[in-house]
């Protein structure tokens, strides 16, 4: 058992990261850490390339430069991630360098899930299956390639049943047991964002990456989930989010990561974050009235 | 009366086959966005594949018994077709992913001219005849001026066709893998952020549709008693007519849709002329592309604002 006061370990690091599209650099040397059972939040005014380190993290654009490492199961031990890096392979021994995994990988092997902050769910399938299609992988093997399923193997079916079962779990913490068999691509706009995050939790992920999570939500909404996510974070799982809302960042992160055009201008706690001058100063670029708007959410 | 119920029944005959044909165009479509031009000669290798194990079961093995060896020349067929699906898709198509949308439909045409070609150089440019079986008919009427017939070969069509259907159905709706395929269709890249093999997923749509058409390539043997190199094209070519008919990427549509041009083409030739019965099947094409690009139980794309 650690002591209280040591820092908790760090489960993801991104070092030196820099994403270049063309002439344009979206992320530029950008070195953080992210640490087991903290609510990180990675904020910063528009076009501060946020959205891009969420894209490198989870597989979708592949850095220019740098180094994205992950240990689902222990803590990053530098020793141990210079020797994998100098070994040319994707990972191993519970360390994983997401920069050289496809996308599929990092969900399944590094255990990363994200949401987006225009929704993606399947909007076709029923609210239940898109859970259950986050729980492919345990199915799939479960299930042989699905050809136990197409004979009801009992073993398949006990997989089957404890997918669906994880599924109306998370249905009905997000409250919409009702709707389970409803498209999820008919169900209002605040409830397909939950939607969206119960799903990335059924894929059983040890970090969860949210982008804009309150985006669009209403107060009572957007309170509703500052204790989903922090249920989330009590249960064992990390958080990396991207947010604008102010409100939510102070009252529920750990820790906090500025951006501003593509570079990290501050680093730390939230109440450091709210005192520091490069930080109001980022704000300030923004049109007059958000001015006010972020001054009176951060209390300056 | 007789000429009609004659008609409906082998309308039906050729309508199912169409139907299992058409499934596998669809089901491509739906989930990689591509025509998939040699799955008409799939469907033609599959045939020649009954046919080879067929007549190999009956003269060196000597297996004459016939239900038994049509069900394993059904479900070898099935494998066999599903195995050649897997290796085109591997080797043809996958790596184009990526690029831009002609290349793997111009990979396709090149495949498909392979396939036809390749059985064409290796079975000969003639008709390959199967031995006759299941040649009995029942007479539904008699004593008009033309007796209605089921025969044995139509009921086992439709049957062996509805029971594959049913279970290609509890497949998609009811295991992981129809599951995975249904939410790549819709999103693959976020499937594949939910722990998806992406890849796997669609050589696994390949392979179900090669093995669909292959229990039509069984049935088509069958049914006609002979086979040929030519054979894939323009059976192809209706089938795809059935899946734009019935709405490219239904699974549903593509039945309903092979069902209607196999009616459509046979009442055609019963009523009007036999000579034109491809000109009726290909005109449905155009005239559900002009007035209703979605088909019959497609989904219209809705504009995202």
């Amino acid at each position: 058992m650690a002591p209280p006061q040591a820092p908790s370990p760090t489960l993801l690091r991104v070092e030196r990261m820099s994403m270049r599209f063309g002439g344009l650099t979206a992320v530029d040397d950008l070195s953080f850490d992210v640490r087991r059972g903290d609510i990180t939040a990675l904020i910063g005014p528009n076009g501060a390339g946020k959205t891009t380190v969420f894209n490198c993290i989870t597989g979708f654009y592949k850095p220019t430069s740098g180094r994205i490492s992950m240990a689902p199961d222990g803590a990053i031990d530098s020793a141990a991630l210079d020797a994998l890096t100098r070994s040319g392979a994707r990972g191993g021994e519970g360390l994983h360098l997401l920069e050289r995994m496809p996308d599929h990988e990092i969900a399944r092997d590094a255990r990363v899930a994200r949401t987006f902050q225009n929704i993606r769910l399947f909007a076709g399938m029923t609210a239940l299956e898109n859970l259950i299609v986050a729980q492919h992988r345990p199915l799939m093997r479960a299930s042989a390639f699905s050809l136990a399923g197409l004979i009801g193997a009992p073993s398949y079916r006990a997989a089957e049943q404890a997918a669906r079962d994880k599924a109306r779990d998370w249905l009905d913490r997000i409250g919409l047991t009702a709707r389970a068999d409803d498209p999820a691509g008919a169900l209002p706009y605040g409830d397909q964002r939950r939607l969206e995050i119960a799903r990335a939790m059924c894929a059983d992920p040890v970090l969860l990456c949210l982008d804009e999570p309150a985006a669009g939500l209403n107060p009572r909404e957007s309170a509703e989930l500052n204790a989903l996510l922090r249920s989330i974070r009590d249960d064992g799982t990390s958080l990396l989010l991207i947010e604008h809302d102010m409100s939510v960042v102070m009252e529920i992160s750990d820790h906090v990561v500025v951006l501003d055009y593509g570079r990290k201008i501050a680093d730390g706690a939230p109440a450091e974050i709210r005192a520091d001058p490069s930080v109001i100063a980022a704000y300030l670029g923004v049109p007059d009235e958000e001015v006010a708007a972020v001054e009176q959410e951060i209390g300056a | 009366m007789e000429v009609f119920l004659q008609q409906l029944i082998n309308g039906l005959t050729l309508g199912s086959i169409y139907g299992l044909i058409a499934i596998g165009y669809t089901m491509v479509f739906g989930i990689i966005g591509m025509v998939n031009f040699a799955h008409g000669d799939v469907f033609m290798l599959s045939a020649f594949i009954a046919l080879i194990l067929f007549i190999a079961l009956q003269q060196f093995f000597g297996f004459d018994a016939l239900a038994p060896s049509f069900v394993i020349v059904l479900f070898a067929s099935m494998a066999l077709t599903g195995l050649w699906n897997f290796v085109i898709e591997r080797l043809a198509y996958r790596r184009l992913r990526g690029s831009f949308r002609l290349a793997p439909l111009i990979s396709a045409i090149g495949m498909s001219i392979f396939l036809s070609n390749f059985v064409y150089v290796a079975q000969g440019p003639r008709n390959k005849s199967a031995p006759p079986m299941f040649s009995e008919v029942i007479k539904l009427t008699s004593g008009g001026a033309y007796d209605v017939t089921l025969s044995y070969k139509q009921i086992l069509i439709v049957v062996v066709t509805a029971v594959l259907l049913a279970a290609f159905w509890f497949v998609v709706q009811k295991t992981p893998l129809g599951r995975a395929q249904r939410a790549c269709e819709q999103d693959a890249k976020m499937a594949a952020l939910l722990g998806v093999d992406v890849n796997r997923t669609i050589a696994a749509t390949f392979v179900i549709g090669a093995a669909l058409a292959a229990v039509a390539g069984v049935l088509y043997m069958l049914y006609y008693g002979v086979v040929n190199a030519a054979d894939g094209f323009v059976p192809g070519v209706k089938a795809f007519t059935a899946a734009v008919l019935g709405g490219i990427g239904s699974i549903p549509g593509a039945v309903l849709g092979g069902l209607l041009i196999g009616l459509i083409e046979t009442f055609w030739s019963a009523y009007f002329s036999a000579d034109y019965k491809d000109v009726a099947a290909f005109s449905i094409l155009a005239v559900t592309l002009i007035f209703m690009p979605t088909g019959l139980l497609g989904r219209p794309e809705v504009e995202k604002v």
